[in-house]
């Protein structure tokens, strides 16, 4: 458990941020200047901030009144940055092993093996940095950090410098990372992109100009009406867990959640398989009656949770769908239309071609 | 073209005081130019000029300065002398002492900026994984820049060969100990028909302060090709 208190002061910005990250990942989401860099830099030990107290594992890395700051190399916490930052003149196994002979129990040669094959890098070895694609580069970055057997995995947005296939070459090992057996590091994982956490977080920390604006369990933050305006209105949308029940010849898969089925195309899970789905808020039509022909099939039936307006013409509605919860964002003058009030049943119309590629994620069974 | 004895002489004087002079000079130049790039405290201006002084002071002056300070009744000499037996008035020590302090500047700068080019950040992702500064140093910083600290170490080196200024106001211009191949080339001028074997060490130090320039240019290449990854 990492235990982290930090005020700074940055020119006229402000950081005052209080969180706990537990076992798997953590994410740590805001826009470009929320000082989520300067956050991590100072649970690293790379910055001391003006105030703070940082524990892991019970264990004090910095408390400010006490004057005791533990170093950055003594703090055993791996860190993969955005820009790779391997040694130019090492190759890339001894860039693996830089920090191999600073871990105090070094990582088993039997899981460095294992780590190799994961990240697809046993044919890069004998290369040098300067030979690798910036896809290979974060992969290598990974490998490095967790060969020095860290207490916990640091990660500043490290897809942001890749195009969209190079992170779909990533993601899918952060994700067996995540899921792998026994006692997985655990993860704290900055980043501004939606997509990358929906698909990651177990915990999601929100921070907002300097402050933290929402904390806790992905599904229960991203299914929080009062986060859409922080996320954007376009990147809203819950998390809801569905298990695969067939893939249909015409590239349809059938998925069930808790309230019903769900037809959707793009799901490269095995039958079986439970997975995460990140339905977005503006793909969500509400409807009091049923429907009936309509070329959508997805329709859940659901019932008002809570209703927020903002500043704008719209309302973000929080629906209870089975066990899992759904966002909506409507505008206000359909929730009069429909009178919506908490409690009210209705029925979810969620398009099948609306919920991304990208966004379905195979997620730990979290229901 | 053969040389006689005492060219020869002056020769292998002038290789060993430059050698020494190198030698002694590179790691304290490798210090400095370290905290120069990478520390900011008060003072640092002082001790950037401090450093570049042998290079714009009138070299008589950094001699004259030198045989104050480290003559035989100069306070350092004196305490040198006692506690550590080491003389470098008249002596060779001197003249490597002088050639050293001249060729300093010149290791500073060349090493300094090899230093500027290596991103701090890949110290900073080396202290993540759990090296201490010096381990940072040892195994990021010097590997990056020993392109840049032998070319430091040429230039200085092709200095001490070259210095006559400094050396021969602190040290004077006796043969076979301190008359190094610039004091040599000096005194055979002074003697009417000895212009040849004048013009034979004259050859001999361009060949080496060519030879020195060219390797650094080279090696201050390979810096910059080895930061950005291209090369081993």
């Amino acid at each position: 458990m990492l235990k982290v208190h930090v005020q700074h002061q940055l020119g006229d910005f402000q950081l005052d941020a209080t969180f706990e990250a537990g076992p798997g990942v953590t994410a740590l989401f805001g826009r470009s200047g929320t000082g989520k860099t300067t956050l991590v830099n100072a649970v690293a030990g790379l910055l001391t901030p003006r105030t703070g107290h940082i524990t892991l594992n019970g264990k004090t890395l910095l408390d400010t009144q006490a004057g005791l700051n533990v170093p950055a190399h003594q703090r055993q916490m791996g860190y993969v940055f955005q820009d790779g930052r391997l040694f130019p003149h090492l190759t890339v196994v001894q860039n693996l092993n830089f920090g191999s002979r600073y871990a105090n129990v070094p990582l088993p040669q039997k899981d460095q093996d294992q780590l190799v094959e994961l990240l697809g890098i046993r044919d890069l070895l004998a290369r040098r940095p300067a030979a690798l694609s910036g896809g290979e580069k974060q992969r290598v970055a990974l490998g490095r950090a967790l060969f020095a057997a860290p207490k916990v995995l640091l990660m500043d947005e490290p897809l942001a410098a890749l195009d969209v296939p190079r992170k779909e070459e990533i993601l899918p090992y952060l994700e067996q990372l995540r899921d792998a057996p026994g006692e997985p590091v655990p993860i704290l994982y900055v980043s501004h992109a939606v997509d990358e956490i929906a698909r990651l977080a177990d915990d999601i920390v929100l921070l907002k100009d300097g402050q933290i604006a929402s904390s806790g369990n992905a599904f229960e933050v991203l299914s929080d009406p009062a986060v859409v305006p922080l996320l954007g209105v376009r990147e809203a949308g819950a998390l809801i867990n569905a298990r695969v029940v067939d893939h249909a010849k015409d590239g349809l898969s059938t998925l069930k959640t808790s309230a019903g089925s769900l037809e959707l195309p793009g799901v490269r899970a095995e039958i079986g398989e439970g997975i995460r789905l990140r339905v977005l808020a503006q793909d969500v039509i509400l409807s009091r009656a049923r429907p009936e022909g309509l070329s959508s099939v997805n329709i859940l039936p659901v019932s008002v949770i809570s209703i927020r307006s903002g500043d704008g013409p719209g309302a973000a509605i929080a629906l209870q769908s089975g066990a899992d919860r759904l966002l909506a964002r409507i505008t206000l003058r359909a929730v009069e239309e429909l009178d919506l009030q908490p409690g009210t049943a209705c029925y979810a119309i969620i398009k099948a071609t609306t919920v991304a590629r990208g966004s379905i994620g195979r997620g730990i069974g979290q229901s | 073209m053969t040389l006689s004895g005492a060219e020869w002489v002056a020769l292998m004087l002038s290789l060993r005081v430059a050698t020494t002079a190198t030698a002694c000079a590179l790691p304290m130049a490798l210090w400095v130019a370290w905290i120069l790039a990478r520390k900011s405290f008060w003072g640092k201006g002082l001790l950037n000029a401090a450093v570049h002084l042998p290079l714009v002071l009138p070299p008589v002056v950094t001699g004259y300065l030198l045989l104050i300070g480290f003559g035989r009744n100069g306070p350092l000499g004196q305490i040198l002398d006692d506690w550590f037996g080491i003389t470098f008035a008249f002596r060779w020590t001197g003249a490597a002492l002088a050639a050293g302090i001249m060729g300093f500047p010149l290791m500073v700068r060349a090493i300094r900026l090899a230093i500027e080019a290596v991103d701090p950040k890949l110290e900073e992702a080396a202290a993540t994984l759990g090296a201490s500064r010096s381990s940072v140093f040892l195994r990021v910083t010097l590997p990056l820049i020993v392109p840049g600290v032998l070319a430091g170490a040429i230039m200085g080196f092709a200095k001490a060969i070259g210095e006559f200024g400094a050396t021969i106001t602190f040290v004077a211009n006796i043969p076979g100990q301190t008359q190094t191949l610039p004091s040599a080339i000096y005194a055979f001028l002074q003697v009417p028909g000895e212009e040849n074997a004048a013009f034979r060490l004259v050859v001999l130090a361009l060949v080496v302060a060519l030879g020195a320039v060219i390797v650094s240019e080279w090696l201050a290449r390979r810096v910059a090709r080895r930061i950005a990854g291209r090369d081993a």
